[in-house]
């Protein structure tokens, strides 16, 4: 395999390869002594790297359709936080503060989202209200009608974007202005995640010591419907390491690493909500 | 003290510090999810790459992305010493009354312990010759029985923790790496807003800490340990780690 004439006819189907390609560190001023150091079966893996660096895909998923995957759910939240905000729910005005101002996160999101997909050449997809069902096909009928249920669709909406962009941040290794903002807006989803939950915890109704994180794959009270949500968080092994030893209990080394879901899991968790 | 012997200059090693980072970045970059750690770090990484390891140097943090791995492991050794003490205090349950804060103070330690050993026990087993050393910590300027005192400085050090994570995301070639520390700082963005919220109820995403787009800090890591460097009293060096 001859990796020079390879480059060349990629160039010839893409003149701005080398653009693509790793500039900063100089890739290919270095490429001759690259095959010297490394084993030769494993030049082309490594080549095949570069180009998925280049073009920015892994496992066929584009910066582009990351940025519009994000775009969905943040637009789902947004039009959430929206009406759940402009109901008279809440018991006390923090309350209604608080919707309030992670509604305002959400609908800065979709913005920022709108921009980075414009800015990349794309075109936003555009979404109103009427994109979203918030009763999940009728198994949440009191969503905008009780607070209880207010606060655990929330919960659920903003633990699945935490695990949502944690899924989706490999696909944007390539760029590293989007992962930045996408690791940026990621944070925030945690911390609107960890106040809906003490929200809860203030509840009368809610589980007693309702936590800010999750433990194991305890779904907190919530329907038995949101479980996918909280599957696969019980884990207690990070690379091979088992966190779970010495002063660490099982529940605390669940709780100390949130986990992704992939997006085949993300969508179906909120296919329901979407028209 | 520096953890790296000195590497000898000789014509190989020239050449090898030439290509190394090529290599590192490319094997940690195609090497991705499921591949075991130490497949990574043995394909990846030589030992003899870091410039400037000469005694009294400080502790270097190394480069590429186990640099990046040191650099999260020092910030974990630094929370999970931190809420140690705040919870080992003699005087933790009075200046925490509230049982339910006792138990968040005292979750929030063990999760900073399990990540500190998470990163002990990964990079030891990959990249034994890396690893920083147990740094140790200095918290002289913090009052333990000030309920307000310690709540401010557990403030500063999980925002500070959130945007390292979030700034450092960029640095790591491996997805695998990236993705295990999405794991991780979510966590610590549950702490920054819990924390904040125990100071003032409502107070979990405000501030100058949070941009006018909803987003979270992203720091480099030399603001990072600007901030963390008066709470170590080992000097921290991070000339060698990637900067774009």
């Amino acid at each position: 395999m001859n990796i020079f004439n390879l480059l060349t006819e990629i160039e010839k189907a893409d003149p701005e390869v080398y653009g693509r390609l790793d500039s900063r560190r100089a890739v290919f001023k270095h490429f001759g002594g690259f095959g010297k150091k490394l084993a030769v079966a494993a030049v082309p893996l490594a080549f095949g790297s570069m180009l998925n660096k280049a073009y920015g895909q892994t496992a066929s998923r584009s910066v582009m359709e990351v940025l519009q995957f994000a775009l969905l759910l943040e637009n789902l939240e947004a039009e959430f936080y929206k009406q759940a905000a402009a109901t008279s729910l809440f018991p006390a005005a923090p309350a209604k503060m608080a919707f309030e101002t992670i509604r305002d996160h959400e609908v800065a999101h979709v913005s920022f989202l709108r921009s980075a997909i414009t800015g990349a050449s794309g075109t936003p997809t555009n979404y109103t209200a009427n994109s979203f069902d918030f009763s999940a096909k009728g198994n949440l009928p009191n969503t905008f009608t009780d607070y209880g249920t207010m606060l655990a669709v929330a919960q659920a909406f903003e633990d699945t974007g935490v695990r949502a962009y944690k899924g989706q941040a490999q696909f944007l290794i390539s760029n590293n202005a989007v992962l930045e903002a996408a690791l940026q807006i990621h944070s925030i989803e945690a911390r609107h995640a960890a106040h809906i939950r003490r929200m809860r915890r203030d509840l009368a109704s809610s589980p007693a010591n309702q936590k800010p994180w999750i433990t194991l794959k305890d779904r907190g009270g919530l329907p038995a419907l949101v479980q996918p949500i909280y599957d696969g968080e019980e884990v207690t092994t990070q690379a091979g390491v088992n966190i779970a030893t010495g002063s660490v209990s099982a529940n605390a080394a669940s709780e100390a690493f949130d986990e992704p879901l992939d997006t085949a899991q993300v969508t179906a968790i909120v296919t329901p909500f979407i028209r | 003290m520096a953890k790296n012997t000195n590497p000898q200059e000789t014509a190989d090693g020239l050449t090898k510090k030439v290509t190394s980072p090529i290599q590192r970045r490319s094997f940690l970059k195609y090497a991705g999810a499921g591949a075991a750690l130490s497949t990574l770090f043995i394909m990846g990484c030589d030992n003899d790459d870091d410039m400037n390891n000469l005694p009294g140097d400080g502790v270097n943090l190394g480069s590429g992305d186990v640099g990046i791995l040191n650099y999260a492991y020092a910030l974990e050794q630094l929370e999970a010493a931190f809420y140690t003490q705040v919870v080992a205090s003699t005087s933790f349950n009075t200046t925490f009354s509230n049982a339910m804060e006792r138990m968040i103070l005292t979750d929030i330690r063990d999760h900073e312990v399990a990540h500190r050993e998470f990163f002990k026990a990964a990079i030891t087993s990959a990249a034994p010759d890396d690893i920083i050393p147990g740094l140790t910590p200095d918290f002289s300027a913090v009052n333990f029985n000030d309920r307000n005192a310690v709540l401010a400085t557990a403030k500063t050090f999980e925002d500070l923790g959130v945007a390292a994570y979030n700034g450092a995301g960029k640095l790591l070639t491996s997805a695998t790496f990236l993705t295990l520390a999405g794991k991780i700082v979510s966590v610590e963005a549950r702490h920054a807003a819990e924390i904040r919220d125990i100071i003032s109820n409502g107070t979990f995403a405000s501030g100058p800490e949070i941009n006018n787009m909803g987003m979270d800090r992203a720091l480099m890591p030399k603001d990072v340990l600007a901030a963390a460097q008066p709470f170590i009293k080992e000097k921290i060096n991070f000339s060698n780690l990637p900067t774009t």
